[in-house]
């Protein structure tokens, strides 16, 4: 088959689209397929056009990618791709939208309040953020509403730190979210089709957080796949995550990621394209459930071809 | 015929993630001190072609005469092409330290050529120091800013770096003696001031000549090398030359850091150390165990380059074109920065330091100006403990005059959003005073000129 890989371009989080990409191609090529990589730019149209390929491999990250825009254009020309539709990316993207939906569903997520920059620049918000306090508490979290890997997150310890947040956060997108900051322990669980696989947790260095850089350096962070959890606690995760992923719409395959604290597990976000470099949870689910990088591909593009009703693949 | 068809290109297969926990296992523990960034990924999207890159501390190397470069390395190849495909001495060869020594010469040092290496590029001048010198734990004190390219060498030798505040006067040696003296009172001995005392990368200040006494006669007191990286020594666009530290200390406890890279060219990769003869020895030693010999091709390229005798000329003309390029950022500064903002007027380099309010984080501040594409290199890079958050560095030397306006109008722009922002939602709204003297915005922060208040 020939299979397209959808990479980079020009969101803030190209290099981590590379690196996922790169693992990709390489297991796709090692799979027998036809690969073609687009480093999606300018000429997507005209490269789709002239090329023609099978099916796509959505390798993006971030806003541009991640948001359905690029699987808008996919549609129009009936190329199936992997992931969630476009209805589903743009939910997963805006973390705003993303919450009101878990919400509605009853699937548990942080309190919290979201806020444009006009609200502020122009309707004096400001004046209202005194009242969320004993909504939220402290520390909080503020960030952007649309943002992955962690970038332009900060936590606000007092009212003296939120202004400084919130322009650090209004630097990535025109809407912040302010949440409440769940103590507990930082698992994930992906979801391949409809199954649910082995929650990890990432254990942070001694004083991280599990930062941008944290996530992207080999041995910055410990891994525990499948978590360490009771029985009852595996079955909860997995329904929080299960339960957000339906929510939202998602098909394909995606990421939820939760806190498990003191009153059991809440979802902070689900990720439309989970992250497949060398240091990417989802991978890591992939091979505690038995599968291996390859297998992990091949069954994405199977899902792929499944859901857009094309015949099975050929290899 | 038909040529055998070219396999295409493997990437490696990382396929197990448990391989990559193996491997992470068998990495030295410095590795753990070997950062990567966030930065460094946004770095990877300023490479679009369409970012006016601010970023960089790139050379123009369009303004060197192609036919020129074209007849020497014909030249080379027609009448020692044997020679200069083999192997060199470790140390480099004598015509290259001749080349040296000329360049040495016109800021008024003469060094033995015994005491010369050459070595790939100034960059490995500084490993090759911290190779000789530094165990791990041992104390290595740098400006603050400093040259956020020797961070990485200091960390990957697990050295203790301890950073000395700048003011338009260069490191704040006075700082520096207290240092010392804290340090001896604990029994701790530092290996190493590394300074860039002209024109320093990032903070495009220069240290006054009372401060290089001041700190020659430290090194000698307190038995310790100061390492004088000088890339920038001859590209001076104003104020007099000041002496070198390598020659008010003579080279006793002065090791000099020089490069070809910022008045010929980055690419040839050669820079050079004058140490003294028993540190030389160590270095030596160590450069052999690292690559053995500097590229030896561009060794010749720079002796036939020297032997055309217009060296000189073409580091006037660069003189003249960065200038025009500093100029036009200052200007460009003065009509598109916000008042909160301060920098640095250097007196030569590539660089000036741009210091913000306090509750804009230049890192995220980047990341905005890369939607309006344009780069820059945020102050943390130049720290080692998480300061410089509200500072930048700006390259002048890279880009031209157009480019670099229009730059430092988006940059303002995003900085001019970030503080209106602020103001919003603190309910302050410090408008920019009217009339408020140029002169004011110019100093530095946090700054402040030598002898005036603190410390």
């Amino acid at each position: 088959m020939k299979v397209a890989v959808l990479k980079g371009g020009r969101s803030l989080e190209r290099g981590v689209s590379l690196r996922s990409a790169a693992r990709v191609e390489d297991a796709l090529e090692r799979l027998g397929h036809e690969v073609l990589a687009l480093d999606v730019g300018g000429d997507l149209v005209e490269r789709l056009t002239a090329e023609r390929p099978d099916v796509a491999f959505v390798a993006l990250h971030g806003p541009g990618g991640e948001d359905g825009t690029t699987q808008e254009l996919l549609e129009i020309f009936g190329i199936p791709f992997t992931g969630p539709g476009v209805a589903a990316c743009a939910r997963c993207m805006d973390k705003a939208l993303a919450k009101h939906a878990l919400r509605e569903a009853g699937v548990p997520t942080p309190d919290w309040f979201a806020f444009n920059e006009t609200a502020f620049r122009e309707l004096g918000a400001a004046d209202a953020l005194g009242l969320l306090e004993e909504r939220l508490g402290f520390p909080l979290v503020v960030k952007p509403s649309r943002g992955g890997s962690a970038l332009g997150v900060k936590f606000a310890a007092s009212w003296l730190e939120v202004p400084e947040a919130l322009v650090s956060a209004f630097s990535y997108d025109g809407r912040v979210l302010l949440e409440r900051y769940v103590e507990g322990r930082e698992l994930a669980v992906s979801v391949l089709g409809d199954e649910p696989l082995p929650v990890v947790e990432a254990i942070p260095g001694e004083g991280d957080r599990y930062d941008f850089e944290a996530r992207y350096e080999i041995g910055r962070t410990t891994f525990a796949c499948p978590a360490e959890l009771t029985e009852a606690e595996v079955g909860a995760v997995t329904e929080a995550a299960l339960g957000a992923y339906r929510a939202l719409g998602c098909g394909g395959f995606a990421r939820a990621d939760l806190i498990l604290g003191e009153d059991g597990p809440q979802v902070l976000e689900v990720n439309a394209i989970p992250g497949l470099t060398d240091t990417s949870l989802l991978p890591q689910a992939a091979e505690a459930a038995g599968m291996s990088f390859e297998d992990l591909v091949e069954r994405i593009l199977q899902l792929a071809l499944e859901s857009s009703g094309a015949a099975t693949p050929r290899l | 015929m038909s040529e055998p068809p070219i396999p295409p290109h493997r990437r490696r297969a990382h396929t197990r993630t448990r391989d990559l926990e193996r491997y992470a296992g068998l990495f030295a523990e410095r590795t753990g001190a070997m950062r990567s960034s966030a930065m460094r990924d946004l770095m990877a999207v300023t490479a679009r072609p369409e970012v006016i890159s601010l970023a960089g501390g790139l050379p123009d190397t369009s303004t060197f005469p192609p036919q020129s470069f074209a007849a020497q390395m014909t030249r080379i190849a027609q009448e020692s092409a044997a020679e200069a495909l083999q192997y060199g001495p470790t140390e480099g060869f004598e015509e290259t330290k001749d080349c040296i020594l000329q360049v040495m010469g016109a800021e008024g040092m003469l060094p033995d050529p015994e005491d010369v290496i050459v070595t790939t590029g100034g960059q490995q001048a500084i490993d090759l120091v911290c190779k000789t010198l530094v165990d791990p734990g041992d104390v290595v004190i740098c400006e603050a800013p400093t040259y956020p390219g020797a961070v990485p060498v200091f960390c990957s030798y697990q050295a203790a770096v301890l950073q000395i505040e700048c003011d338009g006067d260069g490191m704040r040696v006075e700082v520096l003696e207290e240092e010392l003296e804290r340090l001896a009172g604990e029994g701790r001995r530092p290996k190493f001031v590394y300074s860039v005392p002209s024109f320093q990368n990032p903070a495009g200040v220069t240290m006054s000549l009372e401060r290089r006494r001041r700190l020659v006669e430290l090194a000698r007191l307190h038995e310790l090398l100061v390492v004088e990286d000088s890339p920038y020594g001859l590209l001076r666009y104003g104020g007099e030359p000041l002496p070198p530290l390598y020659q008010l200390d003579g080279g006793d406890y002065v090791i000099y850091v020089g490069t070809f890279s910022k008045i010929l060219s980055p690419g040839i990769r050669l820079g050079w150390a004058v140490a003294p003869p028993p540190v030389m020895e160590k270095i030596v030693l160590g450069k052999q165990a690292s690559d053995l010999c500097t590229s030896t091709l561009t060794q010749y390229f720079v002796r036939e380059y020297f032997a055309e005798g217009r060296w000189r000329q073409y580091v006037a003309d660069l003189v003249e074109i960065y200038r025009g390029r500093r100029d036009a950022m200052l200007e460009a500064l003065r009509e598109h920065f916000p008042a909160q903002a301060t920098w640095t007027e250097p007196e030569g380099g590539l660089f000036i330091w741009a210091t913000l309010p306090e509750y804009i984080d230049t890192g995220d501040l980047l990341a905005k100006a890369l939607g309006d594409d344009v780069a820059f290199v945020p102050g943390q890079a130049a720290y080692v403990d998480g300061r410089g958050r509200n500072s930048m560095r700006l390259n002048f030397s890279g880009v031209g005059e157009g480019e670099i306006r229009e730059g430092v109008k988006r940059i303002g722009k995003v900085i001019a959003e970030q503080v209106e922002l602020y103001g919003a939602l603190t309910g302050e709204h410090p408008a920019a005073p009217a009339g408020r003297d140029v002169a004011d915005r110019t100093n530095v922060l946090p700054f402040r000129k030598a002898g005036e208040g603190g410390a």
